[in-house]
């Protein structure tokens, strides 16, 4: 009979009702949003390192690098020799060393020139290795080839055989088309990674393009690396010889501190969207609060004949509190509803401009917290009302009196 | 709680209840030496505005206490009760008519009858449809209040308040919202259903009409012995 009541309660008051649900989703929705899509978004990119443990690059910035080297975003900061190359894969603590090339684009996807090591069992994460789909291959040193990420294929609308003539520069200029023509050979398979937004080409490819300086066919644009496991101490020692003692290389490591620093510039607009959500928070239980004490005073005299009736004083206090729990539950149910929509708006927007893949329903702990904030802020809005109901004088209540 | 048996349904002595006004001047309403009603007896009570019948009804139903004085409603003294023992013998052993009806606006007929039943034995669906069998509204079980007439929600009030079986039954001006065909088809039902049920029913009413379906008519002003002065607090 209580949950009738409170159902009813709830339905007679259509209005408000919905007006309080509405709000107390969307206090809902932005505190989960804000919550899951900062963190979310940072484990994404850390994840999406590829499995690398740090680039090697020109001397600049690091966060560039990072950029440029793993997220395909971005210039490059300038180039490295072949040399350097060498070097840093001839270290004992270098597990993988991953040459690439920047400085093209087809249609604004850009080329990346790398080694057919790139091929060749290379993790991008743990027990996932790069592959080419079934029916394509990996392309071949020296050859006008190219093995194209799943997400450039899916947007350029290539498949296996198709050919093109690739742009100079990393943004589409239709005046600057090289003269020499690609062949697509494989399509990666999907990484869920910013290896599937480009086209993946040998380092001549890129190197050799007409127009490209001869005296810098052998430059590169940066080194990934990945250390042996359990060489942590390696990117210490190379982090001394780069970029404490050299002066013409930049060692980006860690990687995850290094976007930990990119996040923490947005740190005053996360606080920013925090203090938005607390306050829609804060709206939505005044708005329970007037949506529960209205409805309690209409129906005082529903009240007074549920005490005539014999409903003692505690049930009417779990009427009214049943009623802004009612209105707090829907609105965190429609609340994860719209942190869906917001969560599948950022994932595809992640996912196509970045390549990385954002878990909207991985674990945080605002998942609990955040509906027991908005219940909790529910279920106070209904005291007051509550504590009317509980002093509710029967004999007043259902007047008139003979 | 004692068992019913044969014990009266109602007894009453020695009440006393006054209010105190706004001015601060306390008025007494009720001052009754001795009143009874047997079990299964029919009996109604005769005033006009303001004796108080009202605050009787409330006080034997245990929704006000007076000032001094014992109520009994089926062997239990209602008087020496917490509010929380009146309200379950108010839910368990008496059923209350009420002049406009007060049935909830949302719930339907039968939901109505149920809340009858829901502070005593147990909301039950079945129990309340024979109760709104009894009364002839059995079709318009689902029907919400404002789809009905005056009359039907009067009987779906009078379903309710049989319910539960109570030993007594309190209907205060129980047919002052109705015409006086209405009044009387209600005054019937009430006196046919307490009699079936062996309720006894104390009818609080000043329409002629309603009183002289009783055998016999107690003029609140006679067994009502208020002090005609008031006292300064």
């Amino acid at each position: 009979m209580l949950f009738l009541l409170i159902r009813r309660g709830l339905r007679q008051h259509l209005v408000s009702t919905a007006v309080a649900v509405l709000l107390v989703a969307l206090g809902m929705g932005l505190v989960v949003s804000v919550w899951v899509v900062r963190a979310e978004a940072e484990q994404s990119f850390t994840r999406s390192a590829s499995g690398f443990d740090a680039v090697l690059g020109a001397r600049g910035s690091k966060l560039q690098l990072v950029l440029n080297g793993l997220f395909h975003q971005e210039a490059s900061p300038g180039n490295i020799t072949a040399e350097d190359y060498q070097q840093v894969k001839a270290l004992p603590m270098v597990d993988r060393a991953i040459p690439i090339v920047v400085g093209d684009n087809f249609r604004g996807v850009r080329l990346v020139g790398v080694s057919d090591d790139f091929f060749q069992n290379l993790e991008y994460a743990p027990d996932h290795v790069y592959t080419v789909e079934p029916g394509g291959r990996a392309f071949q040193v020296g050859q006008k080839e190219a093995v194209v990420g799943s997400l450039a294929a899916h947007q350029l609308g290539w498949s296996i055989g198709t050919t093109f003539h690739p742009f100079h520069g990393l943004d589409y200029n239709p005046e600057a088309q090289h003269s020499e023509i690609f062949t697509v050979v494989g399509l990666l398979a999907p990484t869920n990674t910013p290896a599937d937004r480009v086209i993946w080409v040998p380092l001549e490819g890129v190197q050799r393009l007409g127009g490209h300086d001869p005296a810098a066919f052998t430059d590169l644009s940066a080194v990934l690396i990945r250390f042996k496991p359990g060489a942590q101490a390696a990117g210490l020692m190379l982090d001394t010889r780069y970029n404490r003692q050299g002066k013409r290389l930049t060692l980006a490591w860690p990687v995850a501190s290094i976007l930990g620093d990119l996040f923490a510039k947005f740190a005053w607009f996360e606080q920013a969207l925090q203090a938005l959500a607390y306050m829609v928070a804060v709206v939505a239980g005044a708005s329970v609060f007037s949506s529960v004490y209205s409805s309690m005073s209409a129906r005082k005299r529903d009240l007074a004949i549920l005490r005539a009736l014999g409903a003692h004083r505690g049930f009417l206090i779990a009427a009214v509190l049943g009623e802004s729990a009612g209105i707090g539950l829907l609105g965190c149910a429609l609340g994860f509803g719209l942190y869906a929509a917001i969560a599948s708006t950022v994932q595809e927007i992640l996912r196509t401009r970045i390549g990385v893949l954002f878990e909207p329903w991985a674990w945080n702990p605002v998942m609990v917290w955040g509906p027991v904030l908005m219940l909790a802020l529910s279920i106070a809005a209904g005291i007051l009302p509550a504590w009317r109901a509980y002093r509710l004088s029967v004999a007043d209540g259902l007047s008139p009196l003979s | 709680m004692k068992a019913m048996g044969s014990t009266p349904a109602l007894i009453i002595r020695d009440l006393v209840k006054t209010f105190t006004a706004p001015s601060g001047q306390r008025t007494e309403v009720l001052r009754i030496p001795f009143f009874q009603l047997e079990a299964g007896q029919q009996r109604a009570i005769r005033g006009e505005s303001g004796l108080g019948k009202t605050t009787l009804m409330h006080i034997i139903a245990g929704i006000m206490e007076p000032d001094s004085g014992f109520v009994a409603v089926g062997g239990t003294e209602v008087t020496g009760l917490s509010e929380a023992r009146r309200d379950r013998l108010r839910a368990e052993r008496i059923g209350y008519v009420f002049q406009t009806f007060n049935l909830l606006q949302g719930l339907s007929a039968v939901e109505n009858v149920m809340l009858g039943l829901a502070f005593g034995k147990g909301a039950e669906a079945g129990a309340a449809l024979a109760a709104l069998e009894r009364v002839g509204l059995a079709d318009r079980a689902h029907y919400l209040p404002r789809q009905l007439s005056t009359g039907q929600q009067q009987r779906v009030a009078v379903a309710r308040a049989l319910a539960n079986r109570p030993c007594l039954i309190l209907a205060d001006e129980p047919t002052g919202n109705l015409d006086a065909a209405r009044g009387r088809k209600v005054i019937d039902l009430l006196r046919e259903s307490a009699s079936e049920l062996g309720s006894a029913l104390l009818v609080a009413s000043h329409d002629p009409e309603v009183l002289s379906a009783f055998d016999q008519a107690i003029d609140l002003a006679a067994l009502n012995q208020v002090s005609p002065r008031e006292e300064e607090v």
